[in-house]
């Protein structure tokens, strides 16, 4: 295990965590808002990736299918919410987990009559194709560390405007007293669809930048989703700060595992037990830390204090 | 009731031996529910990762009698308690959070043996195991004559609901009924909430493994399929369609579910898309469940 090898995987995991985040931030931004669990974010990073493909095809640009694609997924994310969820908010979470986990297979079905059940082959633009040299012997696809980047850009932009903007705060008053803030004037109902609308718009984000790494296929945001599930646990629900810790411990945890944890075990045990103990521990890793952060902090890292 | 006892000579006189294998599917799958049941309706604890049971109940029977072990007493003993020891670990740690972060956490680690069923190559992996021989009951009943199965399935069924019915009306169930409708109460009057719901956990876990062990008959294969998290939803509507809080409402939310999904699927390929929406409606609109219509819960 070279250096060079550890670095490499440590920016994938870097990557993937980014990915996580985004589709952490959405989630969690709803539910310490609305106090709302949405099942069916999962459905909205499918959408954004199959709008993008789509978008990218019809246009010939890159550039105007990822804005189709996110203006798609914000249209459909402000829809779904004003046709079926917006009534749910006042329901126990049970009722929303069920509602929402109709809502996945409507989307996954509708995407797979629409688009067929086979994988879509999504690509980057040209300009995002080659590797850039990190240093001496080590070189790094261009297009994940664009994503890298994209992603990090999105949340210091996302702690910008919850923190310092006339719309976050008015986001922060609606999450620590409803009625209130309805009182003072503001249209509470358009808001919550704002800002479900915005988090959809993150979803698809991860989503449509996921299309070229990834497969593009039905089904795809419920994978992802439940890992997100894990980033939310280990960071705290309804804290930004914590999704954005949980997304960069739990994507580079089991992208590291997946990497060395086989050659690792086949050095303490035989390695045909290796062969097979290494890659069921490396998908379990993830759950296990999991487990852990709960053992010693329910609450998770970073609990909310109302941002 | 009567209806399910006079099925199979019914069927096998109109030559539709299908519909027996269905409901027997139904049944077994009820099972699932009831024992959901038992936490959701009666505990408050909304878990999404109880396929996980039935799928380690299904691997059980599949896993000894690929190592040459075909005695159904030892194989269904192995299911209920490997169902009950998973349960304890996963209730020990999920059961110290609440709301949103007990259904997050009981679906990941549902998702996580899910990726262990599929990563262990020895056990068929993602492709799942054929199950050689079916649990074998010697001189008792054979379970490859459908009809003995069926009877066999509808009688542990009525036997689940019926255990459920009792635990719910013991003192036992009392004080879990009591921790879900005021926890800060029951803390005062002296019950902890915690070693409740664990033991409830426990059971349902238990009750959900012999389902498995019976749907790993059913079938004779046996896929991480059975732990997916959609499967874990399936079961979880079964409950809600049916109404909780009502002991028998899951079979009636398992036979409801069920036979939509078979009258859709035989109709278009892309049921789901029907479905999806159905199941938003009936949590939208239909708030007390099937049984609540037909009955009044006797909770």
């Amino acid at each position: 295990m070279t250096f060079a090898l550890l670095f490499e995987q440590l920016l994938n995991g870097l990557q993937f965590g980014v990915m996580l985040f985004l589709m952490a931030a959405g989630l969690t931004l709803v539910f310490g808002i609305m106090n709302f669990i949405n099942l069916a974010h999962g459905s909205l990073y499918m959408v954004g990736a199959y709008l993008a493909v789509a978008a990218t095809q019809w246009t010939g640009s890159y550039v105007l299918g990822v804005v189709l694609g996110l203006a798609g997924t914000l249209v459909v994310g402000m829809i779904v919410e004003v046709v079926a969820l917006r009534t749910l908010y006042e329901r126990d979470h049970l009722d929303q987990v069920l509602a929402t986990f109709g809502l996945i297979l409507f989307f996954n079905e509708l995407v797979a009559i629409i688009w067929g059940r086979a994988a879509l082959f999504a690509s980057g633009p040209a300009w995002l194709q080659g590797q850039i040299d990190l240093f001496t012997g080590s070189r790094y696809p261009l297009y994940r560390a664009a994503i890298i980047l994209v992603g990090l850009v999105t949340a210091i932009i996302l702690w910008y405007v919850v923190t310092r903007t006339r719309l976050g705060m008015l986001i922060r008053a609606g999450a620590s007293n409803r009625t209130m803030v309805a009182a003072l004037g503001v249209n509470i109902r358009l808001l919550y669809t704002v800002v479900f609308g915005f988090g959809a718009a993150l979803a698809g984000l991860a989503g449509l930048m996921a299309g070229p790494i990834y497969n593009v296929q039905p089904g795809m945001g419920e994978l992802i989703l439940i890992q997100v599930f894990v980033v939310i646990v280990i960071g705290g629900i309804g804290s930004i700060r914590g999704a954005l810790v949980g997304a960069i411990i739990v994507g580079i945890a089991d992208t590291l595992g997946r990497a060395f944890l086989k050659p690792l075990l086949g050095t303490l045990i035989s390695p045909p037990a290796a062969e097979s103990a290494g890659p069921a521990l490396a998908s379990m890793l993830i759950y296990l830390l999991m487990a852990a952060v709960l053992a010693f902090r329910p609450q998770g890292l970073f609990p909310a204090r109302g941002g | 009731m009567l209806v399910l006892l006079a099925l199979p000579p019914l069927v096998i006189a109109l030559g539709q031996p299908f519909y027996l294998d269905l409901v027997r599917r139904i049944m077994i799958l009820a099972i699932a529910a009831v024992s959901l049941n038992l936490i959701l309706g009666y505990g408050g604890l909304v878990s999404f990762g109880h396929a996980a049971y039935l799928g380690i109940g299904a691997y059980a029977v599949g896993i000894l009698g690929f190592y040459g072990v075909t005695n159904g007493w030892i194989q269904w003993a192995v299911a209920i308690t490997a169902s009950a020891l998973v349960a304890l670990a996963i209730g020990a740690v999920s059961i110290r959070t609440s709301g949103i972060y007990f259904i997050m956490i009981t679906l990941a680690f549902t998702q996580m043996l899910y990726y262990l069923g599929i990563s262990i190559a020895e056990f068929g992996g993602d492709d799942g195991m054929r199950l050689n021989a079916k649990s074998q009951f010697a001189g008792l009943v054979d379970l490859n004559d459908p009809v003995a199965f069926y009877y066999v399935v509808l009688l542990l069924m009525l036997l689940a609901v019926f255990l459920t019915y009792k635990i719910v009306k013991s003192r036992f169930g009392m004080v879990l009924r009591a921790t879900k409708s005021n926890e800060a109460r029951s803390r005062a009057i002296g019950f902890s909430p915690y070693p409740y719901r664990l033991a409830a956990f426990v059971i349902a876990g238990a009750m959900c493994g012999l389902a498995g062990a019976l749907y790993a008959n059913h079938t004779n294969y046996i896929t991480p399929g059975l732990m997916s998290w959609q499967q874990s939803g399936d079961i979880m509507f079964m409950v809600i369609l049916g109404g909780m809080a009502s002991t028998a409402g899951p079979v009636l939310g398992a036979f409801a579910l069920l036979l939509v999904e078979d009258l859709l699927s035989g109709w278009t390929q892309h049921w789901q898309v029907i479905l999806g929406p159905l199941l938003i409606l009936s949590v939208i609109f239909f708030r007390r469940g099937l049984a609540g219509v037909l009955y009044k819960p006797d909770a």
